[in-house]
């Protein structure tokens, strides 16, 4: 069993105060597909008297264009999203993959045209991610009002490698008091999305899948915790089919942003799931 | 034991690697190995610990990174010029140096060099170079005989393989295997599991080779130019024995292994050595800056150094694709890399399995045959995390996507650029594009998206393979937003 | 045009204008070149190559020679070659060796070489000096001393002057001028030759010898 790694040692970050307002940059996915998530989000933002604006105009950060070697579209697409913060307000993401998108390569996207990279980069110095930014900047500190639970968290590379935020999630579990949290066996391992990856590659995705789904289970935790959507999506659909397969009722492994777990253990009204 | 073992056991057919391209049926077949991933696995969970245990100083392991990033990406500044230092101290401590810019220009090189020698029998020390070159394939053509002797090596040989990790070759086989191996091909031999019992065969065959053999070939570690010196990292004592005990040493290296100091190696050998296997130091680093003098009693009478191009000038040309060539050989990417760990070094068709093959094969073979290589990566960054010499890996793997699908166009920076090409998929994502960069397109988009998700299809590509279907959700989260309002 | 004119051309058309900043290793290894005494650098040294399966022995700088003959006559060594014209061979009594025949390097390894693969239980050599660090011997094989005295011999016996011990294989270089002529081999060894290369199993005795032994001398005040 490998023991969960602390990860690299990237560049410490400055955090700014506790601001009046901050911009949502819910993410494509969230948008579409887990709704809720991005709602817990910022009830819990606004629970902290900070005000969430939401940018009607956001679409996405261009990842899945420039990670599939697409560069041009990702460029295209990351251009439309500059002039969605207008004001020097920090901009919340609630995924470490898009916030690492913004964050490291806007920059190099934009690197031919001086203009755009500025704006990029001014945009990329205010991006956080929605756990960094609860802990950092807000300082989240609420009663547990749950029952007793176990849970396990699987932290996404991107906020891991890029973000460098794997530790603040268990930071931010481990104040709740009611919380135990399961480290599962090689927890700093992929989950085997990798976006088209999953599509692209789907015998190698499946066994990293797979492998990922059942080392969760082995910890016993009640359910999975996870500040990437796209992580989310691809375990818990993936536990979902092994259910389906064994002709069980019950969700063997469900799981839940990160956002919402926080919101609902603390007292919070968390959205109605879709 | 005085029996030369057959190590073809028969089989006459060549042994090369195959097109990168089967790539897919390999991965279908080696992901559904439950022998080879559950010993993959266990392998890589063993080296990434001994790893770990190597960098208990997370500041200590940070400095020496950047020196070694550092020093490796100096090199590559100068690296005409100290490859011309290189060769003239070379020539004058009396080695003879000589250029090779492919594998067949290589292989000539040092088959020229065996004629000349009338040489039987050529003892290798690792080297992936030679691998690289299919060095063994044509020396064998050509009726040398070109014998492993590198423990690992030398099983995979015997076995008729190719290694399947740069750093342990046959880390794919169990000592079972092996044990039926030796018994099958060494003459002589019975059926012993016991490793120790094992690894003295290999000895006592081998040694007879190294007393024997005419030419000892080894690759090359470091190379450094300001003393015209030669370095290798081993520690079974093979690689000293193929560069002391034959007449002749030939070296074979790519033009990327130089370094301008001697100094230099001290980190880089420090954290090749933590990086690979785990281990603080190697039992030898054998540092070689000429051939006998007059009154020296041992040692090669004549040393050959081969430096080859095979692609690696290619990618220098490219400032970003030029950190490719930081890379000092460790393995930690490979042992890292969740998708090797599931596959193993075989499927992938290539000299240099794992994230480094990934993004140095396309250089040597061009896009064409290895364009779905760089796909095989869900970028979670593990590799490029563990370097050493900090190569970007992710970014590198993301460029080549670029390459390998962008329209074929003039002046390319690869060969085989746009091999990947794909019409179809060029207008997937520049539609993407299209409404993804306009505010209103994507609301739309997203609409219908979320009003007809009972249209979603119940099975989706890849996806469904092993999870339920994605589905949209019945109201978008800006929906969601507004309506709270 | 050559390959090799070929391949510089191409590699001068496109390197960067200027070199990058050369990294700055005295800042790194600094804090690695501890002042300790030289008990406090043999005992990591010891540590360092104990762990890589090699024999540490303290002996006197008068009575190393008896120490040899101790340790040849304990391991069953029938025959010791070494380098007679050296500071340390010149050292050697056969006199004092019970059992073990002590053979002086003679010729080149051609007209030995059947001997020295066969009929030669144990090499003897002296060395440059040692990394602390890592446990490592230095040696610098010459036409007295040749190359596979330390190689081919199933035992290797190596004999270490305590003040020689550097911090890091760095310092060495530098406290040594390395850079300004190096022989035609030098060597680093830690421990014997090993393998793990059949199931990660760690063995020792691959190719080169099966056992390393060193002698230290002038380890004054380090623990026996």
């Amino acid at each position: 069993m490998s023991s969960p790694s602390n990860g690299p040692a990237l560049p410490a970050r400055t955090y700014p105060k506790r601001p009046a307002a901050v911009y949502f940059y819910a993410t494509c996915l969230v948008d579409l597909f887990v709704p809720e998530a991005g709602m817990d989000a910022i009830t819990l933002l606004e629970r902290e008297g900070i005000r969430v604006i939401f940018p009607e105009g956001q679409s996405c950060c261009g990842q899945p264009a420039f990670s599939s070697g697409f560069p041009d579209e990702a460029r295209k697409v990351a251009a439309s999203q500059l002039d969605l913060f207008p004001e020097d307000y920090p901009i919340v993401v609630p995924s470490g993959s898009c916030a690492g998108m913004i964050r490291w390569h806007w920059e190099k996207i934009f690197a031919d045209d001086p203009t755009l990279h500025a704006r990029a980069a001014a945009v990329a110095a205010r991006t956080f991610e929605l756990a960094e930014f609860l802990l950092h900047v807000v300082g989240f500190q609420r009663r547990d009002e749950g029952e007793p639970i176990a849970v396990t968290l699987h932290t996404s590379c991107s906020a891991r490698r890029e973000m460098g935020t794997h530790l603040v999630g268990r930071e931010l579990l481990a104040r709740l008091g009611n919380v135990t949290l399961a480290h599962h066996d090689h927890e700093s391992e992929c989950c085997g999305f990798g976006g088209s990856f999953s599509l692209k590659h789907p015998d190698i995705s499946t066994a990293m899948v797979s492998d990922k789904v059942a080392a969760l289970k082995a910890t016993g935790a009640r359910e999975v915790v996870t500040a990437d959507c796209g992580c989310l999506l691809n375990i818990t659909k993936r536990a979902e089919k092994e259910d389906l397969d064994a002709g069980r009722a019950q969700p063997s492994l469900p799981g839940e942003h990160l956002a919402t777990f926080l919101l609902r253990r603390t007292g919070g009204q968390v959205a109605e799931r879709s | 034991m005085s029996a030369q073992p057959n190590i073809r056991g028969g089989d006459t057919r060549p042994i090369a690697f195959v097109s990168a391209q089967a790539l897919r049926e390999r991965m279908h077949e080696a992901v559904n190995d439950p022998h080879l991933r559950t010993s993959f696995r266990g392998a890589m969970d063993f080296l990434m610990a001994k790893r770990a245990a190597q960098f208990p100083d997370e500041s200590e392991l940070a400095s020496l990174r950047t020196q070694s990033e550092g020093i490796r990406q100096y090199s590559l500044s100068k690296l005409p010029e100290l490859l011309e230092q290189l060769e003239a101290n070379l020539t004058r401590n009396g080695v003879q140096v000589h250029w090779a810019a492919d594998p067949d220009e290589a292989n000539a090189i040092m088959l020229g060099i065996a004629r000349r020698h009338s040489a039987k029998t050529i003892v290798k020390g690792k080297s992936m170079v030679s691998e690289e070159i299919e060095f063994n394939h044509a020396m064998e053509a050509a009726g040398v005989e070109a014998l492993e002797s590198d423990m690992g090596e030398y099983i995979v040989q015997l076995a008729g393989e190719k290694p399947s990790h740069i750093i342990m070759p046959a880390i794919h086989k169990t000592k079972e295997q092996i044990a039926r191996l030796f018994a099958d091909k060494v003459p002589g031999v019975d059926y012993t599991d016991n490793v120790d019992a094992l690894i003295q065969i290999g000895r006592q065959v081998l040694r007879e080779k190294f007393e024997h053999a005419d030419i000892g070939l080894s690759g090359v570690n470091f190379a450094v130019a300001e003393t015209g010196t030669l370095c290798l990292v081993e520690n079974e004592g093979n690689g000293r024995m193929c560069t002391t005990v034959p007449r002749v040493h030939m070296a074979i290296t790519g033009i990327e292994k130089v370094v301008e100091k001697l100094e230099h190696v001290a980190p880089l050998f420090s954290i090749l050595t933590r990086s690979a296997t785990g281990q603080a130091v190697t039992t030898y680093f054998n540092m070689i800056s000429g051939p006998r003098k007059p009154d020296e009693k041992d040692g090669p009478e004549e040393v050959h150094l081969i430096l080859l191009d095979n692609g690696r000038s290619q990618a220098y040309a490219d400032e970003q694709l030029r950190k490719t060539l930081q890379c000092i050989r460790c393995g930690a990417c490979m042992n890292h890399c969740p998708v090797y760990t599931r596959i193993g070094g075989h499927a992938y068709g290539t000299t240099y399995p794992g994230p480094i093959g990934k993004i140095v094969s396309p250089h040597m073979m061009g896009l064409a045959q290895t364009h779905l290589l760089p796909t095989v990566s869900t970028l979670c960054g593990a590799c490029g995390e563990v370097c050493p010499v900090k190569i970007p890996i992710p970014e590198l793997l993301v460029r080549l996507r670029g390459e390998a699908q962008s329209a074929p166009h003039a002046n390319p920076a690869m060969v085989g650029q746009g091999a990947g090409y794909s019409a179809l998929a060029s207008f997937v994502w520049r539609t993407w594009a299209r409404i993804y960069a306009r505010p209103a397109n994507y609301r739309l988009f997203s609409w219908l998206a979320s009003r007809f998700r009972m249209f979603a299809p119940s099975r989706q590509s890849g996806w469904t393979a092993a999870r339920t279907p994605l589905k949209p959700a019945p109201r978008r989260l800006r929906d969601r937003v507004r309506d709270r309002r | 045009m050559s390959s090799r004119d070929r391949i510089l051309a191409r590699l001068r058309t496109s390197r960067p204008a200027q070199p990058l900043p050369l990294p700055e290793l005295d800042a790194h290894y600094a804090p690695r070149a501890r002042n300790e005494s030289t008990p406090e650098r043999v005992a990591r040294f010891r540590t360092g190559i104990e762990n890589f399966h090699a024999e540490v022995h303290l002996a006197g700088e008068g009575d190393w020679p008896a120490v040899l003959a101790r340790l040849c006559a304990e391991k069953g060594v029938g025959s010791l070659m070494y380098g007679a014209d050296t500071v340390a061979g010149r050292k050697l009594d056969p006199a004092a060796f019970a059992g073990t025949v002590l053979r002086p390097w003679a010729g080149s390894i051609e007209d030995i070489k059947a001997d020295l693969f066969h009929r030669t239980d144990a090499g003897f050599t002296q060395t440059l000096g040692a990394i602390a660090e890592t446990g490592t011997l230095i040696l610098w094989p010459s036409e007295a001393e040749p190359r596979t005295l330390s190689l081919v011999p199933p035992i290797h016996f190596a004999l270490l002057d305590a003040r020689n011990i550097h911090a890091t294989f760095y310092d060495a270089i530098r406290a040594g001028h390395w850079a300004d002529g190096l022989p035609t081999n030098a060597l680093l060894i830690t421990g014997p030759s090993k393998t793990a290369d059949i199931q990660q199993t760690l063995a020792y005795g691959a190719h080169g010898p099966k056992e390393l032994i060193v002698i230290v001398i002038n380890a004054e005040g380090a623990v026996q």
